[in-house]
């Protein structure tokens, strides 16, 4: 009987030994909102406020605007 | 606000490689590796094109549905990252991505495939925003400073757009219709969906 436990016991043991560790696939960490502005302010553009989103969606469009439209810009 | 477009007008671009120039020395991209490219189309041939080919950021990225440990996430405004620390450079996204746009550094003997890198429309990575580990990993975070990407904010003839994607699409409808021509927008349709996109091929039609 002690034998037969025994047995199972070390069957066991062993077959332990072939199980797979859990796989579980990394996930990206959360990136923090562009508009919270960055670390440092020494090259972050003047005339919007780190944190206010509307500030820099105006600041980012003002941007667009005043550099890629030629034609406002000439006209 | 609209999600963030690139858009290239092929009747202006001069192929100057400004764009390519700036994204390196912003973003101090490591030798060997373009995050953007210039092609031409027809070299030499009278009427040849020149297009600045990235990332473009898809709606409905190729890359991030193939990435086998899932390392690619978009933020609010539409910015395809990722996250080098999760990437296994297993090379997948690069046979995806109908842009060509995920590169690999080939650093080390037999060209071992690091972790791949690609334009972050000059939004960084899930470091904090302006550190400088993440300017190590992913270059330089020019929205977070309230900026629009180097490449385009340098394009000397302003053939390379960048930003909202609203205001990009009226910029270059105003020009289309003060030239009267040139109204085809390379890259568009395949990476911000188009009528045809997604659709079967019509019957007897090479896809």
């Amino acid at each position: 009987m002690s034998k037969a436990i025994w047995g199972l016991a070390l069957s066991c043991l062993a077959l332990v030994a072939c199980s797979e560790k859990p796989q579980t696939a990394g996930v990206p960490k959360s990136d923090t909102p562009a508009f919270t502005g960055t670390a440092g302010t020494a090259f972050a553009a003047p005339g919007w406020k780190a944190g206010d989103k509307t500030a820099w969606e105006q600041q980012l469009k003002a941007r667009q605007l005043n550099s890629q439209n030629d034609y406002s810009r000439m006209n | 606000m609209a999600r963030m477009k690139f858009v290239c007008d092929s009747e202006r671009c001069i192929e100057c490689n400004g764009c390519v120039t700036a994204c390196k020395n912003e973003n101090e991209v490591p030798w060997g590796v373009n995050r953007r490219r210039v092609v031409t189309l027809n070299d030499g041939v009278p009427g040849e094109k020149s297009i600045s080919v990235a990332c473009m950021h898809c709606s409905d990225a190729p890359c991030m549905a193939v990435c086998p440990v899932n390392c690619f996430y978009r933020t609010d405004e539409g910015v395809v990252l990722h996250d080098k620390d999760v990437c296994i450079g297993c090379g997948y996204c690069s046979y995806a991505c109908p842009f060509g746009a995920p590169q690999f550094p080939s650093q080390g003997a037999f060209g071992v495939r690091g972790k791949m890198d690609k334009c972050t429309f000059c939004a960084g990575g899930p470091e904090e925003n302006g550190s400088a580990a993440e300017f190590e990993k992913y270059g330089r975070n020019r929205l977070a400073e309230g900026k629009l990407p180097a490449c385009a904010e340098m394009c000397s003839t302003k053939a390379l757009l960048a930003g909202d994607g609203d205001v990009v699409a009226e910029i270059f409808r105003t020009r289309v219709v003060q030239r009267g021509k040139g109204a085809e927008v390379w890259g568009w349709g395949t990476a911000y969906g188009s009528q045809k996109a997604g659709k079967a091929p019509e019957t007897g039609a090479k896809s």
